[in-house]
């Protein structure tokens, strides 16, 4: 072809870099759905049809109010429901409820999330608290009761003791300073798989895990905040565990609760957790004490949520200081000594 | 392996033209030779309408002491001096020749038989260095900083090695790879000299690992040059870059600005510089030509050219089989830092390492979306600065901002925006707040 | 009773200490600020514009009292209040004001769409200072707008707009204030303030162009191709100089005859809110060269 036909064609002209690694915010997003999928067919097989409308009410109340207060408050011309983000929360809100919750509380739910949580901010990307925990934790505050009535687990090994999740046990055990309390704990193998009471994705620790290790590899998340709560927790816990036995032993206490669906998959969005790893080993480790201290003296038997929307404020702050070490700086300091 | 410790990303590698040998693109029809074909001052042209040149006559004289001379690379008449649209994107100052046959000025050795360092033991660091400056040797990665600059150290610091960037971490180009293959002796001898210009014995040539041939290939030849080691790197991107190359290869990092490699004590060469060096000093020959990757996924051949200097672009591509039907972007350098032409009459320079046309598709960068706060533009800076921070700030103006979180520290390597998934630019506003930094401080300075 | 004088003692005694220890770090901390920084603040429109150039109305109020002490207001100027506001703080300040005429920002640009063809596509951050730096931008000619509207988003006032017509910015003469903003904004520096001229009436280069002949007139149908036509039709007042290829009108000395208008081959000077001539000149022959200078650009 002449140049003629090429100044005719149009070049495109841009500043470098003219290529692009194809990572996308979808891929991401959808990356983390498929990491909690594994939890998700375990939530169906321990809580049957229930765990399926959560779910599915969740999901599909979120993705509507993103794109009715897209469309219609924010008047924006994209659509943003395809990035996928909105589905995460629907997903990652819905993990967070009992299942027998009624469908009106989960579209309540919902809608605090991605309105308030989200949408209030300017969308995806502006949110300062994660949108899934605002929405539980309204819920949980507006309506304990229904927040912590939870639905018999179908596969339990206690049949037809409903009500007493592991953590209102270790609750107990502080409240009425009786170790004893905790030998109805269920067994670390029954936790680790699931047979036991509480929200969809509090259950099986082992598959929450797993959906960890598949973010860990695909790069989607990085080793840092995962392993400072769930360590923190185990060291604090382990501590407290030594010095009276009323608080529970730290792999009971890693196991309960949402603990690890928090450290995993609440805490390590993008959005509202810190940018460097040194700032998320901070957040991460503050999360963790937060945690054991909301757990052990606070009046929620839970204190994943709280920790993890404090620590969300605090994010900020930890930004601000935290800064990745620049080139060059280890040349500094060693001419400084 | 070795490798740089902070940040990175693993670009496709598209090395399309790695197993065709450098053959030569013929002459032009006329010749154009930029006047700003290094970074500092323009050279000044010396010949005038009419006069005849041969190749290596003098065409222009640096104009300062960061400047080089520019050498004619063909034989005929000087047509005009006048302005031309370069790969900058900017009309400036240069000379055009056209060309009528092929003659060289007696004074350059156009044998192929080695000159080892042992063959001219007269030459001193002194003499080095000014043939070096007289050849008009830059920089060949794409920097384009005249060589004898680097090779004169400054009053205080000592270089303490010469390193030879032979990573090409650019996808796509593989000229400075074809070069190791096909001219390893010259290379080591190149190496040995730029050594004995700043006077060290230990040298060290960096390649990355996915050119094994050219390891192995070099390893052996370098087993007769005492001080000369090979360093196997990892693969990743920006490797090339200078003060990434040194922390590679050393483990020295370089502090931010005003601090400069030789404040580490290493001296960094790109290997198709040492290739020149060795051609200047040991065979007369002026920088007049280079090896330029012509490449691209839909051109049919995609190939290495030793092409003389000021050939248009599009003739390089007639001879690679044409432009492909299907050109989005035409990419004067690799494609993470290269430049976009804007047309195909822009002629080759010194730091044309290579020309990649991109078809229409992968020409065109996604819509961008907002920032999701990934961090995955902080952990792939190689600078360990916060991008999407730097980006915002300039967006904003706020250039106190900008300047305390060292925004002119960024290398422009592109790692970030080739990371983020939401596509933003966050490279294009970065410049715009390193460039208006940069003005401010040297504004402050020359109060 | 009892209960009652304790809680009124208590109350009092902590009243009191809170009223002492208020008193003493008002003073110990208190921060001297020149009260007439906030008695020209309280003439200022209180818009927080930043139109002057300072970050809001007590931002300029504080550097109008530093420039009053040493000795000069000149360049400050609240573009939204204008000389009245001006003439109020210069008495508060003790200094006299003088305005100059009225200016107005105006684009010295005529590259449109279909004057200047465009060459090629941008592709990147929507910003003129982005696309600058690819060098000529997305037509031949390296001077011209770059149509990114950098200058619009900077305008505080709402007087400059996009014309997706055109291409080019356009102002609002009724609302633009001349603060310079967008000029700044420019990174081509196309936008000049200029003088506003008898009811509104002044004459333009619309160019920026400084390449040679030739090759501006290749870029664009509009630019200023550097001929010198219109500097010897002027020669009497002197009013038009060209450099660097670029013809420029002195607004100071421009009589508004409006004769350069007629001789210029490209139509690249324009006169602003005249009234309309009684023959107009055909299009045609006004925007493309005619023979001679055809010749003149060949050489």
């Amino acid at each position: 072809m002449k140049i003629d036909n090429y100044n005719k064609m149009k070049p495109i002209i841009s500043l470098s870099p003219h290529v692009h690694g194809g990572d996308s915010v979808s891929k991401n997003m959808y990356g983390v759905c498929i990491a909690l999928v594994p939890a998700l067919l375990a939530s169906l097989w321990f809580f049957g049809l229930g765990a399926a409308i959560v779910l599915a009410t969740s999901v599909v109340s979120c993705v509507f109010f993103e794109w009715a207060i897209t469309k219609f408050l924010l008047k924006r011309p994209a659509c943003t429901i395809c990035d996928g983000s909105a589905i995460l929360t629907g997903l990652l809100l819905g993990f967070n409820l009992p299942s027998n919750l009624p469908i009106w509380l989960i579209i309540v739910g919902a809608l605090v999330a991605i309105g308030i949580g989200k949408m209030t901010f300017g969308g995806l990307g502006q949110n300062p608290f994660n949108p899934a925990l605002v929405g539980r934790v309204f819920l949980l505050i507006s309506f304990p009761v229904q927040m912590t009535t939870w639905a018999d687990n179908l596969h339990d090994s206690i049949d037809g003791v409903s009500g007493a999740t592991p953590l209102s046990l270790m609750q107990k055990a502080i409240l009425e300073k009786d170790a004893s309390v905790l030998n109805d704990l269920p067994s670390s193998l029954e936790m680790l798989f699931g047979q036991t009471e509480g929200s969809l994705g509090e259950v099986s620790a082992l598959l929450l895990l797993l959906g960890c290790a598949y973010m860990l590899w695909r790069k989607i998340i990085t080793w840092h905040i995962p392993v400072s709560i769930l360590g923190t927790v185990a060291i604090f816990s382990g501590i407290m565990h030594i010095v009276n036995p009323i608080y529970a032993m730290p792999h009971v206490v890693l196991m309960s609760g949402g603990l690890i669906l928090g450290a995993c998959f609440m805490a390590t969005d993008y959005v509202t957790s810190p940018m460097t790893g040194k700032g998320q080993l901070i957040y991460g480790v503050c999360i963790g004490l937060l945690t054991v201290i909301i757990r052990n003296w606070g009046a929620y038997p839970e204190g994943m949520s709280f920790a993890i929307l404090i620590m969300n404020a605090f994010t900020p702050l930890i930004n601000t200081y935290c800064k990745p070490e620049r080139f060059g700086e280890v040349f500094r300091k060693e001419e400084k000594k | 392996m070795k490798t740089f410790k902070i940040g990175g990303v693993h670009p496709a590698e598209n090395k399309l033209s790695a197993s065709s040998p450098i053959r030569e693109a013929a002459l032009p029809k006329q010749a154009v030779f930029s006047m700003f074909q290094h970074i500092g001052a323009p050279a000044k042209p010396v010949v005038q309408k009419g006069d005849e040149v041969k190749v290596g006559t003098l065409l222009a004289e640096a104009g300062g002491f960061v400047s080089a001379p520019i050498h004619s690379s063909v034989s005929g008449k000087v047509a005009k001096v006048d302005a031309v649209l370069d790969a900058s994107g900017t009309r400036r100052m240069a000379v055009y020749v056209d060309v009528e046959g092929d003659e060289w000025e007696e004074s350059i050795d156009r044998s192929t038989t080695l000159v080892k360092l042992s063959d001219r033991p007269e030459l001193d660091s002194k003499a080095i260095v000014e043939k070096i400056k007289n050849a008009g040797i830059v920089g060949m990665g794409g920097a384009t900083f005249p060589c004898h600059v680097k090779l004169s150290p400054p009053p205080g610091s000592k270089a303490e090695c010469v390193i030879i960037n032979a990573v090409e971490c650019e996808p796509y180009l593989t000229a400075d790879h074809r070069l190791m293959l096909e001219h390893p002796e010259e290379i080591l001898v190149g190496l040995q000299l730029i050594m004995k210009a700043v006077s060290v014995n230990k040298g060290y040539i960096g390649i990355e690992k996915n050119k094994p041939d050219a390891i192995a290939l070099m390893r052996e030849k370098a087993k007769d040059y005492e001080g000369i080691e090979i360093v196997p790197l990892k693969v990743k991107y920006p490797q090339g870059g200078e003060k990434q190359l040194i922390d590679a290869v050393i483990g020295r990092q370089v502090p931010a600005p005003p601090a400069i490699p030789i404040s580490v004590g290493a001296v960094v060469q790109n290997v198709g510089t040492a290739f020149a060096i060795y051609q200047a000093v040991m065979k007369n020959k002026p920088l007049i030509d280079r090896i330029i990757t012509v490449t691209g996924k839909s051109v049919k051949q995609p190939s290495n050219l030793l092409a003389r200097l000021g050939t248009p672009f599009q003739q390089l591509i007639d001879e690679c089989g044409g432009l492909p039907e299907d050109t989005g972007k035409i990419i004067g350098g690799g494609p993470m830092m290269g430049k976009a032409l804007l047309s195909l009459d822009v002629p080759m320079t010194k730091g044309s390492s290579g020309l990649l046309i991109m078809n229409d598709k992968e020409a065109r960068r996604s819509e961008p979306q907002p920032c999701i706060r990934c961090a995955k533009c902080v952990s792939a800076c190689p600078m360990g600065l916060e991008p999407y921070l730097l980006s915002k700030q300039s967006k904003l103006e706020d250039w106190e901002g900008a300047e305390k979180n060292d925004v002119v520290s960024c290398i422009e390597c592109g790692s970030c925006q080739f990371t983020c998934p939401s596509h933003r630019p966050l490279l294009d506003m970065i410049r715009v707040g390193k460039s208006t930094v940069m003005g401010i401080i040297k504004s402050r300075a020359a109060k | 009773m009892n209960v009652i004088l304790i809680a009124v003692c208590v109350l009092g005694l902590i009243g009191l200490a809170s009223a002492v220890i208020l008193f003493v770090v008002s003073h110990k901390f208190a921060v001297h600020e020149d009260p007439r920084i906030a008695q020209v603040g309280a003439v200022l429109p209180q818009a927080n514009c930043g139109g002057c150039g300072y970050p809001g109305c007590s931002g300029f109020a504080a550097a109008c009292v530093k420039a009053a002490n040493e000795g000069s207001l000149e360049g400050k100027l609240c573009p939204v209040g204008g000389q009245p506001v001006m003439e109020q703080v210069a008495s508060i300040l003790g200094m006299t004001v003088e305005m100059g005429a009225p200016k107005v920002a105006v684009v010295r640009c005529n590259g449109t769409c279909e004057n200047r063809p465009r060459q090629a596509q941008f592709d990147g951050a929507k910003s003129c200072r982005v696309q600058q730096m690819t060098g000529m931008g997305e037509t031949g000619c390296g001077y011209g707008c770059l149509g990114c509207g950098d200058c619009v988003a900077k305008c505080q006032f709402d007087a400059l707009h996009m014309n997706s017509e055109t291409g080019l910015p356009e102002v609002d003469e009724e609302k633009c204030t001349a603060c310079g903003a967008c000029a700044k904004a420019c990174p081509r520096g196309i936008i000049e303030i200029r003088l506003k001229g008898p009811k509104g009436r002044r004459v333009v280069v619309l160019c920026n162009n400084k390449d040679k002949g030739a090759i501006a007139n290749k870029a664009c149908k509009a630019s200023c191709i550097g001929c010198g036509k219109c500097v010897k039709t002027c020669e009497k007042f002197e009013a038009i100089t060209l450099e660097n290829n670029l013809a420029y009108i002195d607004a100071e000395k421009c009589k508004m005859c409006r004769k350069c208008e007629e001789v210029c081959p490209k139509g690249a000077i324009h006169g602003f809110n005249f009234p309309p001539k009684k023959e107009k000149p055909a299009v045609t022959e006004q925007t493309t060269p005619n023979d001679q200078t055809t010749k003149q650009l060949n050489d």
